[in-house]
């Protein structure tokens, strides 16, 4: 099969989401090193942003269109992709290791008589052939490995692989609509959760753990969570104990995260919390015992108590700030 | 109707990982394996829909392993699963593989609801749920926080990045779940008596083709333990100024 890349991007609400960027981006070098061609495809309604994709690709970028596409329909996206893969041959298809594309990947998997491999952190080209790396056991250890099928389907971690603007010109965006839509399973509606930033898509973190004391004493997290322009994160001990919502808590069970700054307060480091946080860019740590374990992946910490600590550093980045 | 539940078989998460002298997978001396964490919703889900369905319905759990699953299996039934079916292989298959394999045991079960765990906390992919359903030809619905089985229609809610997606769709199902379904039930010392008694239906099975091929296994780059700026407030200063000038991240 003629090598040829197409990027599965991915909106939501009419928004481009910022990982399809880091897609879009690493199919375009991989078209450079394999030398072959590359093209996008995102599936939604009206999508209020679609020409910022200029920005980063001068390939073709379809957009299938249909207002029932608004939402989420795992039964018609995989249809539309698996079908536009099969008939123009693509040979490598990149997703975005998300809610949707881990959902959808694995269908066109199937559907296109393909291998697939999820949340590869790394995809280099070495004599010929593609590499990937993907954490296991949590991030505790890494597998470097080939995909043997003939097609490839993977996805990618977000907020891991650059997404770098090109100015090789414009894409050219062509849209199709849809008209047969197999609709067998659907998303009826949205629930937007209250918190405004979710773990997986922040680029800082300030999590609580047990060491807070209790629910009432979380305002010191999300007070610097917000000064910091940042998302609320926990440990399992706090949510096990209904101080935190479940979507809140990173580590092994949890979510993984790696994000470019991760504040730890209060938090042991137990090996599951530090499964899902230990790729952060920059860790600091927060935590009255300086043996605690979460020291040892801190680039920097303060061994003091996070009452005292939290509305000082607050009011520091506040000051920055302003 | 048999209500199908997939059961994987992991080191505990509290493992410190040692790579093996293959350099492809891990030394599994002195670890403790357990029922996948994400399993455990998904048993108790199927426990769940069978004290609902009522009648004949009964439940079976199906596992893609080598006989060291057989402990892992017999606490599955504990929990009150009825039966258990091992696909024996001494081969470390890849998502596919096990897929295949347990989409051809659903379909001789002729199971409609099916669960899965929504990831396994080995290999961490997250797709052998969907993967078997697609297989089947069957409706899936992946990282499911609510689930309501009422005749043939189903509803769920799944979580995803910043809420949650309400979802309709039809029997027959697989459903992945995700931690927040239920509150999955302990074991009794009855139900540790009664698994004793209880079949496990072992099959050898033919893994063919290996199309995700491990070339090496590696810890991550280990970490420079950091900097203790100091012990109390008076080194929120020197923390910002580190973040701002050295690290650069605020
Ligand atoms: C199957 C399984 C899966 C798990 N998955 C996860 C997971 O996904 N995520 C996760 O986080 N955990 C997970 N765990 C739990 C994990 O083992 C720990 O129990 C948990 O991470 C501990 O949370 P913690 O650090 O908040 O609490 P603790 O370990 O109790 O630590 C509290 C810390 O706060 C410090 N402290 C107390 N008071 C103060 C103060 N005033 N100022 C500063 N510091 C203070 C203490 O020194 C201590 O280090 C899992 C466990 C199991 C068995
Ligand atoms: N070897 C196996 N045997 C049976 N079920 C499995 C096996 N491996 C994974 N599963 C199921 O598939 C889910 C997702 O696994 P994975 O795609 O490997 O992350 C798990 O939670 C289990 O329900």
């Amino acid at each position: 099969m003629k090598e040829k890349i197409l990027a599965v991007l991915e909106q939501r609400e009419g928004q481009i989401k910022k990982v399809s960027y880091e897609v879009l981006s690493l199919a375009n070098r991989l078209s450079r090193q394999l030398a072959c061609e590359s093209e996008a495809i995102i599936i939604g309604d009206e999508i209020s942003n679609i020409l910022e994709l200029n920005n980063y690709s001068s390939d073709k970028i379809i957009h299938f269109k249909n207002s029932r596409l608004n939402y989420y329909s795992s039964s018609a996206y995989s249809k539309i992709i698996s079908d536009f893969v099969n008939e123009d041959q693509f040979s490598i298809v990149i997703f975005p290791n998300t809610a949707m594309g881990i959902d959808l990947a694995p269908r066109v998997a199937v559907k296109t008589n393909s291998a697939i491999a999820t949340d590869c952190i790394k995809v280099e080209l070495n004599e010929g052939n593609l590499f990937f790396t993907k954490p296991v056991y949590a991030g505790k250890s890494l597998i470097n490995f080939r995909i043997n099928s003939e097609r490839k389907v993977f996805t990618i971690r977000p907020n891991i692989f650059k997404a770098e603007k090109s100015d090789a010109g414009k894409a050219s965006i062509e849209v199709k609509e849809v008209s047969e839509l197999d609709l067998r399973t659907k998303v009826t509606s949205y629930k937007k959760s209250e918190g405004k930033l979710d773990v997986s898509e922040a680029d800082i973190i300030v999590s609580g753990g047990r060491g807070m004391k209790g629910p009432e004493n979380f305002h010191l997290i999300e007070e610097l969570a917000e000064a910091l322009g940042a998302a609320v994160g926990a440990s399992r001990a706090v949510v096990d104990a209904g101080w935190r919502p479940h979507r809140e808590q990173v580590g092994q069970t949890g979510k993984t995260v790696s994000p470019t700054l991760y504040v730890a307060c209060g938090i042991s480091g137990a090996i599951q919390h530090l499964a899902g946080m230990s790729s952060s860019k920059y860790i600091v740590a927060i935590n009255k015992d300086k043996d605690a374990p979460i020291f040892n992946v801190a680039d920097y910490g303060i061994a003091g108590d996070v009452f005292e600590i939290l509305p000082a550093l607050t009011q520091e980045i506040k000051k920055l700030k302003s | 109707m048999k209500i199908a539940v997939c059961v994987s078989h992991v080191p505990d998460t509290a493992t410190r990982i040692k790579i093996g002298t293959d350099r492809k997978s891990i030394d599994n001396t002195g670890v403790t394996f357990v029922i996948n964490p994400y399993d455990e919703f998904a048993i108790e889900e199927a426990l769940k829909t069978k004290e609902k369905l009522g009648g004949d319905s009964s439940t079976i759990s199906i596992t893609v392993g080598d006989d060291s699953a057989k402990e892992t299996i017999r606490k599955v039934l504990a929990l009150g699963i009825d039966e258990a079916v091992l696909l024996k292989t001494d081969k470390n298959p890849d998502s596919l593989s096990v897929a295949k394999a347990l989409a051809e045991e659903i379909k001789s079960l002729g199971s409609e609801i099916v669960f899965f765990g929504k990831q396994s906390v080995d290999y961490d992919s997250g797709i052998i749920g969907q993967l078997t359903a697609e297989l089947l030809g069957f409706n899936c619905i992946s990282v499911v926080v609510d689930l309501n089985i009422e005749g043939n229609k189903v509803i769920a809610e799944r979580e995803i990045e910043g809420g949650r997606e309400v979802v309709e769709s039809e029997l027959p199902i697989v459903i992945t779940a995700q931690k927040g379904l239920n509150q999955p039930r302990y074991a009794t010392l009855k139900g540790i008596m009664a698994a004793k008694k209880k079949n496990i239906t072992e099959k050898q099975i033919q893994i063919n083709d290996i199309s995700v091929e491990i070339a090496e296994m590696n810890l991550p780059p280990s970490k420079q333990p950091g900097r203790i700026v100091g012990t109390d407030v008076t080194a929120v200063p020197e923390l910002v100024r580190l973040l701002r000038e050295e690290a650069k991240v605020i």
